[in-house]
């Protein structure tokens, strides 16, 4: 037995080791923050570098900060009740399916004074998904749409159809998520995003099928570094990323296809497990603060429907299409919605089959 | 022609070498590129490296994943070892069944191992966090230990324990003096076994993990996600060092006996 | 006394048993309920009927068929190579032995990793042959790259226990051979090869499940173009929400992995742990 004699260094060393890592990390926390912990859900580079440690000292309340990379995800770690969260941001129609099957609780407000930073207009949109404005508090806003490079895409790009270009093949990539790859089939198809016809969504997922062998890969957050090193030449990506993804390399440019495309808001809500919900609204009031809205819009680039924050902002930026589209382009958009569990079913069968042709 | 054979061995061995290391090799020098681009050399840094030190979050998942593999392989080898007694007594036909309740989690792939844990944490009631992903841990590693105590009890004498008790030991300090220090590499080599395939876990954790708690490998899972850093060439560099240098260094009085 | 005695050893046994029934058999028989009731809670089998249906089948048959691939190609990669360490001198034969296990200390992730580095449209290999003018290399996102990615991640599996056992064959057993008058051809084929089931199947067995089950390197590797049953089943318990189906599709996966099992068995004698 050879191994013998390794094995026995690697142990100590590893005991070593671990009760050093033990001490450290494992410490009470109680006396640096007085005022308990808040449990945070939220998207993947979805916060300003230093918002939480801010939010931290300023409350002392301890954040314990968990990300998710897409709504269907979210949902069954809340849903089961794994993890007891005390604050999310899901995207519109999450929030709905999440308030039609009781898994959120009314936000107090009283505890969010500076919700009158939220432009009205958004708490407008917000209706949609959340008609009393009683469960959500609006963090991000934006639509979905093409992003291209510029060397790599010589015509005009102002249509789905692009992505069904068989000049393109390996150079496209598709978002890895069922709502998001299906809204791109169905708006090509002018159907509504929001369809449940059976016929309709077999159209799309046709559709999704012929279009696959021209499709690089399906990712999610991967399109923006994907993109960035110009390892594609299109790609379905959130308004958000456009901005940062043009920063990094210059020959990116963002479209909103004609044909309409999605309109999206991610909101704060709070679920109806949460076991610290004053806590939850005291990030959700701080999120809203002006300077905070502005220090996340500065790093993670994505649009804010706080008015303090775009006060802030340069007179150039606020008339950037990325952040801000026109009117008449946002008409052509919708907003997502819960389609009921049924519909829900079909969406979820239909894109497996895509991806496993 | 027996040269020429050796030439090929050679070659064949020189061959798999490659293959098994180039990737490991192609990362390191990665880790120093100062260019974030795979294809494009920008230069010698060592940013990534401090990069990597200052990030809280891989820090804790590192001392994380240590901690878990320690306690969980700690944990398996006590149960373990203490089951692999009584099991060796037994009668045939019970021992077959405990054979082969202990292979169940070895053959049943970590996909099933991980679906079906998470499916009684749940029903349980059992909060997700570090102690869901110590309990799961433990549970695969348990048979580990088993295995690698189980041969080595067989071979034990049993004379030797029941010549203590005749000399007057207490049952208790007869195991502890006898039996335990026959059996002591291979309760070592099950612990050590355990801490390796709990270090190197991510299928299981990923669906025991709860909020706010990582270990490398879902850090690093969702890093990859998001697109590669290059911190995480950092982090391969270091990794590999570590064990190289770790079983190197070990190594080396094995070879002295040998020679003798 | 003598019975007292041998029952305080199997209470022994008794944490051991309580652990294994909690987080072993509890948590199997509840996939087994899950996967036969739908959300109602009623009984059925559609969730494991499910798999007539074109997609699942096709992500089970592309399963088998790249993890039996991935098989195939690690026993033929490690035997050869487990019989030239054998051959070696003993100074330097655990030395090497060592080092082609050695890349399995490196997290998992890590190594699959580096193989998307390399693979990538943009990634190391092309920029070699671009520098080289070859054309470039486009298997990432391929069932090609995936296979790649389980023989490079499993083949320590099936190195490690092949080689221990063709290490437990006496030498005087094959001379013995050799003295009766078998060729080499003979000797490798009817002394050496049956002698080395038992490492073989324990190989078959260790680099089989991982990459009939994985999820994660057709994650990696195939872009999401490339679905795997594994990928089927965690999505559908960690986006689709649909527990009862997942469950469902564990429950067959358990079903080959008990078959493929069973077929292992019959050639392997002496069963218990050879792996190690």
């Amino acid at each position: 037995m050879t191994k013998r004699n390794y094995f026995f260094l690697a142990a100590a060393l590893v005991i070593s080791f671990t009760s050093a890592g033990c001490g450290s990390s494992r410490e009470d926390n109680s006396g640096r923050y007085p005022n308990g912990q808040v449990i945070v859900y939220n998207w993947g580079e979805y916060i300003g570098e230093d918002v939480i440690a801010k939010f931290e000292e300023e409350t002392g309340i301890q954040v314990i900060y968990d990300m998710f990379e897409t709504n269907e995800e979210m949902y069954p770690k809340v849903e089961s009740g794994a993890v007891a969260y005390d604050v999310i941001c899901p995207s519109d129609y999450m929030i709905q399916k999440m308030r039609e099957n009781g898994l959120l609780q009314p936000i107090d407000f009283s505890n969010v004074p500076n919700l009158k930073y939220i432009g009205s207009e958004y708490l407008e949109y917000s209706r949609a998904f959340d008609p009393e404005n009683s469960y959500s508090v609006p963090y991000c806003w934006g639509t979905v749409g093409i992003l291209y490079n510029k060397t790599m895409v010589e015509e005009p790009v102002d249509s789905w159809d692009i992505l069904w270009d068989p000049k393109y093949k390996n150079e496209i990539l598709m978002q890895k998520s069922v709502r998001d790859a299906f809204a791109v089939a169905e708006k090509k198809l002018d159907f509504s995003l929001n369809s449940t016809s059976e016929p309709e969504l077999a159209a799309a997922r046709d559709l999704l099928i012929e279009q696959k062998p021209l499709v690089q890969a399906y990712v999610i957050d991967q399109v923006r570094d994907m993109m960035i090193g110009n390892e594609a030449a299109i790609g379905v990506i959130y308004s958000g990323e456009a901005l940062y993804t043009q920063e990094e390399n210059e020959n990116l440019e963002y479209v909103i296809p004609k044909e309409g495309s999605n309109l999206w808001f991610d909101s704060w809500v709070i679920p109806a497990n949460a076991p610290n919900k004053k806590n939850a609204e005291a990030w959700i009031n701080f999120m809203c603060r002006p300077d905070i809205a502005y220090d996340n819009f500065d790093y993670i680039t994505y649009g804010t429907p706080n008015t303090g924050a775009m006060e802030m902002m340069d007179e150039e930026l606020l008339e950037n299409p990325v952040l801000f589209p026109d009117e008449e382009l946002l008409e052509e958009c919708e907003v997502f919605q819960y389609l009921g569990p049924d519909a829900e079913a079909i969406y979820d069968e239909y894109w497996m089959e895509v991806l496993s042709e | 022609m027996k040269r020429l054979k050796r030439i090929l061995a050679d070659a064949y061995l020189g061959i798999i070498f490659l293959l098994m290391y180039a990737p490991i090799a192609t990362l390191m020098v990665l880790s120093f590129n100062s260019s974030k681009s795979r294809a494009k050399w920008g230069g010698f840094t060592l940013d990534w490296y401090q990069k990597l030190l200052d990030s809280p979050e891989i820090m804790e998942a590192l001392m994380n994943t240590l901690s878990i593999a320690f306690f969980s392989a700690l944990i398996a080898t006590v149960i373990g070892t203490l089951a692999c007694i009584a099991i060796n007594r037994m009668r045939k036909s019970t021992k077959g069944l405990f054979l082969a309740l202990n292979n169940i989690p070895l053959l049943n792939g970590d996909i099933v191992t991980g679906i079906s844990m998470m499916l009684v944490f749940i029903a349980f009631g059992i909060t997700f966090g570090y102690g869901s992903i110590l309990i799961a841990h433990t549970t695969f590693n348990i048979p580990y230990v088993v295995l690698s105590v189980l041969p080595r009890l067989r071979q034990t004498n049993r004379s030797t324990y029941e010549a203590a008790m005749d000399l007057g030991a207490a049952p208790v300090q007869a195991f502890v003096k006898v039996v335990l220090p026959e059996l002591f590499p291979g309760i070592l080599s099950g612990f050590l076994m355990a801490f390796t395939m709990s270090l190197d876990d991510f299928i299981i954790t990923h669906f025991t993990k709860g909020a706010g708690i990582n270990t490398l490998s879902t850090l690093i899972y969702s890093e990859v996600r998001r697109g590669i850093q290059p911190t995480m060439y950092a982090l391969s560099t270091i990794m590999f060092i570590a064990a190289l240098v770790l079983l190197a260094l070990a190594g080396r009085p094995k070879r002295k006996k040998e020679a003798v | 006394m003598k019975i007292k005695k041998n029952l305080s050893k199997t209470l022994l046994a008794g944490p051991y048993l309580v652990w294994m029934i909690a987080f072993t058999i509890i948590p199997l028989c509840m996939v087994g309920v899950y996967g036969l009731t739908d959300r109602t809670g009623v009984f059925t089998m559609d969730n494991l009927t499910l798999l007539a249906q074109r997609g699942y089948m096709k992500a089970l048959l592309l399963s088998l068929g790249l993890s039996l691939l991935s098989t195939v190609i690690c026993l033929a990669l490690s035997y050869p190579l487990a019989m030239i360490l054998r051959s070696r001198g003993n100074g330097r034969k655990g030395f090497m032995v060592f080092l082609f296990i050695l890349p399995m200390w490196m997290n998992f992730l890590l190594r699959t990793l580096a193989w998307r580095t390399l693979l990538e449209k943009n990634g190391v290999i092309n920029a070699l042959l671009d520098l080289m003018g070859l054309p470039s290399l486009q298997i990432i996102n391929t069932p090609a790259a995936i296979v790649l990615g389980m023989v490079y991640n499993f083949l320590p599996f099936m190195i490690l226990p092949v080689y221990n056992c063709l290490m437990k064959i006496d030498n005087d057993v094959i001379n013995a051979a050799k003295d009766l008058g078998a060729n080499a051809f003979q000797t490798f084929f009817r002394v050496i090869l049956p002698l080395s089931v038992p490492g073989i199947i324990s190989g078959v067995t260790m680099v089989f499940i991982p990459a009939l089950t994985t999820f994660v390197i057709s994650d990696l590797l195939g872009g999401g173009k490339v679905l795997l049953i594994g990928n089927i089943i965690e999505q559908k318990f960690t986006t689709a929400n649909n527990w009862h189906v997942g469950s469902g599709l564990s429950l067959v996966l358990m079903i080959f992995i008990l078959i493929s099992m069973a077929v292992l068995n019959k050639y392997d004698k002496n069963g218990e742990g050879n792996a190690f």
